[in-house]
């Protein structure tokens, strides 16, 4: 693809131009490419963002500008100009000089991207080191400004902190304040918010619209359309090495010319009503129509209960911090489910969401208050007597591939999960497996395959089938979607809302995303600090939120602005 | 109580210093409950090793009484032995023993050698030195070698890691006794540098004995330390740092090395345990005097006293040298501060 990524016409030199850039990865002769040409450039001030999902190219692309594509990487372009410097030819040396000064370079993974045994300060000030002749003295006066101009507060105390001691969006801070301390031209931020706190997300997204506005070229790297569409000018859409379409955030978010943008912006649950379709007709293969022998099983008096199937009332758990002082993760919780309804349970990290989950599944006891599970008790029991009644209540978790034993294939997996399995024969447990497969949208022949192998909408999938395969009536899903591609998520959630209404499931549905939890819930339950803020229908607590903290919530959370009429059909 | 009114005056202008205090008085507790659960454990264990090497030895078949009257083999007849034997309180019952010598361990009172006939805390405080310097130089020399290996082959390609890792493994797998008679044979024995005994002072008897108990250890915590520092040069921080302009070399020293030194300390306390009971089998190939020969001459004549006091000590050092190498690792790791 060669389409021209138009400009402001300020006529002006580009401080970054790509053309016809490729890269492959593999030796000269027998190279896998990954990407297949792609021509952008960015001008001064000014912000584009290249979209794209998981294995697109766009991380590749944003690393090969300093030179760090990897080892084995093979690449090739027309133009490859900073401020129209050649950068093809670099020595080692001359990279090096382009790294941190030319171009600051906010790596993905802020959490883990600080070193650990280091005090920040002396890492912000180590790009001070590499390419200034300031004195130690005068490196600390400068980092001091650095950490008040991306504000974090009481620099004094926090230069001499280690990553360990900050929290999350700190540590952001922290890496912005390390790639713009030499007031690089160009400053790209990969996923600049990913694993961070909706309200801490848009903290971040401010401080870097705020290096926009002092002159600083952007760009941004993102799976996340609702987050670049607040920063960036211009949108590069990328899928398999290339990029598809490109130009002005609001002609591309509002009317998306290529069919894959179209589809990535379907797929972004947030403002979409309860059981629309997110992902096309035959992306997610639609759930057969018939029953598993779980589910005929359990069509016992269980069936029959009619009141609500899981009911938490004043929860409390207490935790012990390693020096012994209590930490109180869960207040005083309650809310109950109804049959065939999800509760959505929002909150940022720490708000005790995950811990609710634990009791609800019987995994944590609670201190004081009780979970019941069908109108029967359920928390109180001895787990003597909760391991028979376990079957009508399973778990999704974030990360599927820490679930799974990493040495059994997806049949053991499965026929691990049935319930009385050892009264089935072989075949028997064949045929179930099969059915179940076949129930989550996958082929019969990824039974033989270990969860290594398989993609991470694949395994989440598998854990889908594992939670239906004892028969539940309760799942509990925490955070499942979160680890997945926007349009993966999107046919997970489809297949989460059919398979609920086929066999009349209960969801509780935990996620920080804002947007997911509007999707998929009739009731919501807003959490922060181990209490309950806000509870009530969805579209009640959206459309009016009580609660300070709700609104604060809701205002933080990046969603599509532009009117998505047009090019969705 | 400084700290308290301390913080009075200050608590509403400045707030930092406060928190800090309150922080650090906190963590000091930390260490303080710690410190003392440590203090206890110990005391634990060399109770146990005590009892333990206590019961062990009347396990032993051999009669004790041929060490007070000058090795198996002596022509003593059954009047002197019985006489020797109630003079040292060996015919009192077995319990009634095991009570005195526990008595005497708490005061510090280590027994008489049943062979030298001197305190057995003079005998071994005349060896501990010899031992201790042989150790301690062997761990230091091993940390220099580990970490160069671990350096120089984490850096350099495949080749460099390939034949980095053959090195460790090899001189992992590599017995005391086997690489210190080649270690004689080669340059004392063949090219006649060094010195193939250490009885005499001075730094050249004492190469070979180090290098012998050096190179095994190095292949160990060289492997460790490659490990962790693979790790560290391939996580997100160290591309971060590569994005700031900073050098391999740079990267290396400034970031990677501490983290593949982190397992190596906390392996210390472990290491300097293996070393001592190493020494058993150096002295005794470079007839060296020290512990370890003291210990295997002691079990061979059954100068009970003797190994006793051995057993006990070499599990204090061992206790201390842990507690030391937990200590070293929390300086060195803040995250094991965090905690």
């Amino acid at each position: 693809m060669s389409s021209p990524t138009t400009t402001p016409a300020n006529g002006s030199e580009p401080i970054i131009k790509v053309t016809d850039l490729k890269i492959a990865f593999g030796s000269k002769t027998q190279a896998t490419p990954v990407v297949h040409g792609v021509d952008f450039e960015i001008h001064a001030g000014e912000c584009l963002a290249i979209v794209g999902e998981s294995g697109s190219g766009k991380s590749v692309t944003a690393r090969t500008l300093i030179g760090l594509t990897g080892a084995n990487a093979v690449i090739q372009a027309q133009t490859l100009q900073l401020q129209g410097k050649d950068l093809r030819r670099n020595s080692d040396r001359a990279w090096r000089k382009v790294r941190g000064a030319g171009i600051g370079y906010v790596l993905q993974d802020a959490l883990v991207s600080l070193d650990p045994l280091r005090p920040i300060g002396r890492e912000i000030a180590d790009s001070l080191r590499i390419h200034t002749n300031l004195s130690p003295a005068a490196r600390t006066a400068k980092v001091l400004g650095l950490l008040e101009a991306v504000g974090i507060p009481d620099p004094e105390q926090r230069i001499n902190q280690r990553s360990g001691e900050l929290s999350g969006g700190l540590r952001q801070r922290a890496l912005i304040a390390a790639a713009i301390a030499l007031d690089p031209a160009l400053l790209i931020a990969d996923e600049p918010t990913t694993a961070l706190d909706a309200t801490v997300q848009q903290q971040i997204l401010d401080l870097l619209a705020e290096r926009k506005a002092a002159g600083t070229s952007l760009l941004l790297i993102s799976h996340d359309l609702a987050v670049v569409g607040q920063l960036a000018d211009r949108i590069a859409v990328m899928r398999r090495g290339e990029i598809v379409e490109t130009g002005p955030t609001a002609r591309v978010l509002g009317s998306p010319r290529h069919e894959y943008t179209q589809r990535l912006l379907r797929a972004v649950p947030t403002d979409k009503p309860r059981g629309t379709r997110l992902a096309p007709a035959g992306a997610g293969i639609s759930v057969r129509q018939h029953a598993l022998i779980g589910a005929d099983r359990a069509a016992d008096a269980t069936r029959d209960h009619t009141g609500p199937v899981l009911v938490a009332e004043s929860l409390r758990k207490t935790y012990r911090n390693p020096d012994g002082t209590p930490r109180v993760a869960v207040h005083d919780v309650s809310f109950a489910l109804t049959r065939g309804q999800t509760l959505g349970i929002v909150g940022e990290s720490g708000s005790g969401k995950s811990t609710v989950a634990r009791m609800a599944l019987g995994l944590a006891i609670p201190d004081a208050g009780e979970v019941r599970l069908l109108g029967n008790p359920w928390s109180t029991l001895p787990e003597k007597q909760r391991r028979p009644q376990r079957k009508h209540i399973t778990s999704i978790y974030q990360d599927p591939l820490g679930s799974f034993d990493p040495q059994w294939d997806v049949a053991r997996i499965l026929s691990d999960a049935l319930p009385d399995s050892g009264s089935l024969s072989r075949s028997e447990r064949r045929d179930e497996v099969i059915r179940l497969l076949e129930t989550v949208g996958l082929d019969a022949s990824v039974e033989s395959r270990l969860p290594l192998r398989l993609s991470g909408g694949q395994r989440q999938r598998i854990a889908i089938a594992r939670a239906l395969a004892p028969g539940p009536d309760v799942i509990i899903c925490d955070e499942p979607v979160s680890a997945l591609d926007v349009s993966i998520q999107a046919q997970v959630l489809d297949l989460l809302d059919e398979l609920q209404r086929e066999f009349k499931l209960s969801y509780l549905f935990i996620s920080h995303d804002l947007g997911v939890v509007q999707h998929v819930s009739d009731e919501i339950v807003v959490m922060e600090a181990g209490l309950v803020v806000e509870a009530g229908r969805t579209s009640e607590v959206f459309a009016n939120p009580a609660e300070d903290y709700t609104k604060k919530l809701l205002a933080a959370a990046p969603r599509l602005n532009t009117t998505l009429t047009g090019g969705i059909a | 109580m400084s700290l308290d009114t301390d913080n009075r005056t200050t608590s509403h202008s400045i707030a930092a210093p406060a928190t800090r205090d309150t922080e650090a008085r906190a963590r000091l507790k930390t260490v303080l409950r710690l410190t003392g659960f440590r203090i206890l454990g110990a005391a634990g264990v060399l109770w146990a090793v005590a009892t333990l090497a206590f019961f062990a030895m009347r396990l032993v078949p051999g009669d004790p009484v041929d060490a007070l009257l000058g090795g198996p083999g002596n022509n003593a007849t059954e009047e002197v032995r019985q006489a020797t034997r109630e003079l040292n309180g060996l015919d009192r019952p077995l319990l009634v023993q095991y009570g005195s010598y526990l008595g005497k361990l708490v005061t510090g009172d280590l027994g008489d050698s049943y062979q030298l006939r001197e305190p057995v805390a003079q005998v071994l405080g005349e060896q501990l030195g010899n031992t201790l310097v042989l150790a301690v130089l062997a761990l230091a020399t091993a940390w220099v070698l580990a970490l160069a290996l671990a350096l120089w082959s984490a850096r350099g390609g495949k080749v460099a890691t390939l034949v980095g890792n053959l090195l460790e493994v090899v001189s992992a797998a590599v017995p005391h006794f086997w690489l210190g008679s080649l270690l004689i044979l080669v340059f004392s024995v063949s090219l006649q540098w060094l010195p193939a005994t250490s009885g005499a002072p001075g730094i050249e008897g004492l190469i070979l004995p180090v290098l012998t108990l050096a190179i095994p250890l190095a292949g160990f915590l060289g492997q460790v330390m490659r490990e962790s520092m693979l790790t560290a040069m391939n996580s997100p921080f160290a591309i971060s740092s590569r994005a700031r302009g900073e050098s391999e070399a740079s990267l290396s020293l400034r970031h990677a090395l501490r983290h593949a030194a982190l397992p190596g300390i906390g392996l210390s306390g472990w290491a300097m345990g293996s070393l001592i009971s190493g020494a058993v089998v150096v002295e005794t190939v470079f007839a060296r005097p020290g512990i370890g020969r003291t210990l295997l001459q002691s079990v061979l004549v059954r100068d009970v006293p003797v190994v006793l006091g051995v057993v006990v000590l070499v599990a204090a050092i061992y206790i201390i040298v842990t507690l030391l190498s937990d200590l070293a690792e929390r300086w060195a790791d803040p995250r094991l501060r965090a905690a």
